[in-house]
């Protein structure tokens, strides 16, 4: 651990007293975060990279817009994409009854809206096919209307918008809770409807909140497996996930096919995550007008 | 319209009774439900029938690695995560937006991926697991390889919980105690620790809650060997799959059971920082 020679440090780093280190564990905490970031996250992952680099790059194009690897992009692409716009409105519902209102009931309520991250996807992936499957507690009362969501796409939909439902809800809740009443009650006092200062006040501050809520929910939902694998039926061309196709190919002991797939997912999950990050960057600097 | 003069959006009692029902009902069947479904399912061979789908001997095989998997991945990434969080929210130096960004990796990548990554490296063919298996050792396909798949998944959780919390609560604390002449370690214990103990407290039962759920990473690396490297969610998933769903249910209200305390403990944090 560093000392903290206290009569050091008035001659060193004139340029920049801001960035005095008067606090110790600079050295320690640095090496112990490097060390295990290298070791655990960055290692693998260029070894993915490099894996799939070595395999040319004919047959790496040729294992990557495989029909059937194709088809299961579309269909987690879209699954996510209409799960996250279920979480963007049901989390913008219940950030909103949470923040505005108070009724019985409601601590339990706040409580529970984190239980899919609690909640192990294999665990949420057999109670959910088993809800929906045809005589199942949902399952048999859809069925009557027509509607068969497990073992389509539509279960794929439903797992995903399960396990991401946490995100909009806990990006919204602090903007509300941090809205100033002033405008909207000058607003409402001048007889404007409840709608129209939603519209023209609200929604405003409100949708960088769940922007960044549904990108979390969609990058999420795009990696899912536990929970989608259970309802989703898993038949080829229709309703196989792409986490689920890493998984096939690995079990035909197609480690290229497979590590080319997951070089695809990684790239795309890496620069939403950068593109989420940017995006919240420049939002909380508007936010708090930096 | 003096009525009228306070009013904020949503406030008249038609608006907030429906939109209260709307949510409440919502969560209900998105939320509580599945659990209760999980405890009906779970005890329906009655309780004798749980009891004995329990005591099952790969379930109580998948308990025991699920538990030594929770033990050596938790206290890792829980000096990981404070470390981590000292360094980005204590100093300023070049490259500290980068780490905040890539320690966020594992909540991006699929979990599939993620095993992937691992069984590349450090199967019997990876670079590493090459190496190792001239001396015999295979960490894939064995307790290591889930370990570090584990590792790799729940390393985000306490740092992420301790950063916000400690980026709020500044460094003067600290700085005074460096200045009455604190060591590390005790600047650490002292002053450091009371202040993040609760957010420190969540972040470890959070990533104790993801360790013991894992299902998509440690199915890449564990190779389904039942009574040897079956965690227990890979347990609910091969009961399910052998037409045993009350035995899948009973695996599985273990793993709700740890879900709710988390929720529980979270809640009680939030009430506790709320007072301070």
């Amino acid at each position: 651990m560093a000392t903290n020679d206290l009569s050091e440090r008035p001659t060193k780093r004139l340029s920049a007293p801001a960035t005095k280190r008067v606090l110790p564990g600079f050295g320690l905490s640095l090496g112990i975060s490097l060390f295990f970031i290298s070791l655990v996250l960055l290692l693998p992952i260029s070894g993915l990279f490099i894996r799939a680099a070595g395999m040319g790059w004919e047959q790496f194009w040729f294992v990557i817009t495989d029909p059937r690897v194709v088809a299961s992009y579309k269909v987690t692409a879209l699954a996510a994409l209409a799960a996250s716009l279920f979480n963007c409105v049901f989390g913008l519902l219940m950030a909103w009854v949470l923040v505005r209102y108070e009724f019985p009931g409601k601590r339990l309520l706040d409580a529970i809206m984190d239980l899919p991250f609690a909640l192990p996807t294999a665990v949420a992936g057999i109670t959910l096919a088993t809800l929906f499957a045809e005589n199942g507690w949902y399952g048999q009362y859809l069925a009557d209307v027509g509607i068969e969501v497990a073992f389509t796409p539509l279960g794929i939909v439903v797992a995903m918008a399960f396990t991401s439902v946490p995100f909009v809800v806990r990006t919204v809740q602090p903007v509300l809770e941090e809205m100033a009443p002033e405008d909207e009650e000058a607003a409402m006092s001048l007889g404007a409807s409840d709608m129209t200062v939603f519209r023209k006040i609200l929604f405003p501050t409100l949708w960088p909140a769940v922007v960044t809520g549904g990108a979390l929910s969609f990058a999420r939902s795009l990696g899912e497996y536990g929970a989608v694998i259970f309802i989703a039926g898993n038949s080829p061309y229709i309703s196989e996930v792409i986490s689920l196709m890493i998984f096939v190919r690995l079990e035909e002991y197609d480690f290229p096919a497979a590590s080319a797939i997951a070089a695809v997912v990684m790239t795309v999950s890496l620069l939403l995550l950068l593109a989420i990050n940017v995006w919240q960057g420049r939002y909380l600097k508007r936010l708090h007008g930096g | 319209m003096a009525a009228r003069k306070h009013r904020r959006v949503g406030d008249s009692p038609l608006v907030r009774r429906t939109l209260i029902g709307i949510a409440v009902g919502l969560t209900v069947l998105l939320l509580f439900m599945p659990l209760v479904l999980i405890f009906v399912q779970a005890f329906a061979e009655g309780w004798a029938g749980y009891v004995s789908n329990i005591l099952n001997e790969y379930t109580l095989h998948a308990i025991g690695l699920t538990l030594v998997v929770a033990l050596l991945t938790v206290p890792l990434n829980m000096v990981f995560g404070v470390f981590l969080a000292w360094l980005v929210t204590r100093f300023r130096f070049p490259g500290r937006k980068l780490l905040t960004t890539l320690i966020d990796i594992p909540f991006a990548v699929s979990p599939v991926v993620a095993g992937l990554l691992f069984l590349l490296l450090y199967g019997s063919n990876g670079w590493v697991g090459q190496w190792l298996g001239e001396y015999d050792i295979q960490l894939m396909f064995s307790w290591p390889g889930i370990v570090m798949v584990t590792v790799f998944v729940t390393c985000p959780f306490v740092a992420r919980e301790l950063i916000p919390l400690m980026q709020q609560q500044g460094r003067e604390e600290e700085e005074a105690g460096v200045v009455l002449g604190a060591s590390g370690w005790q600047l650490f214990r002292r002053v450091t620790l009371p202040n993040i103990r609760w957010a420190l407290l969540y972040g470890v039962i959070l990533t104790n809650a993801r360790a013991v759920g894992e299902f998509g990473a440690v199915s890449v690396v564990s190779g389904n060997i039942r009574g040897e490297t079956n965690t227990l969610p890979l347990q609910v998933e091969l009961l399910y799959q052998d037409y045993n769903t009350v035995g899948a249910f009973a695996a599985s209200s273990l793993l709700a059971g740890i879900a709710l305390i988390t929720l529980v403990v979270k809640a009680i944090v939030e009430w506790r920082q709320s007072r301070n």
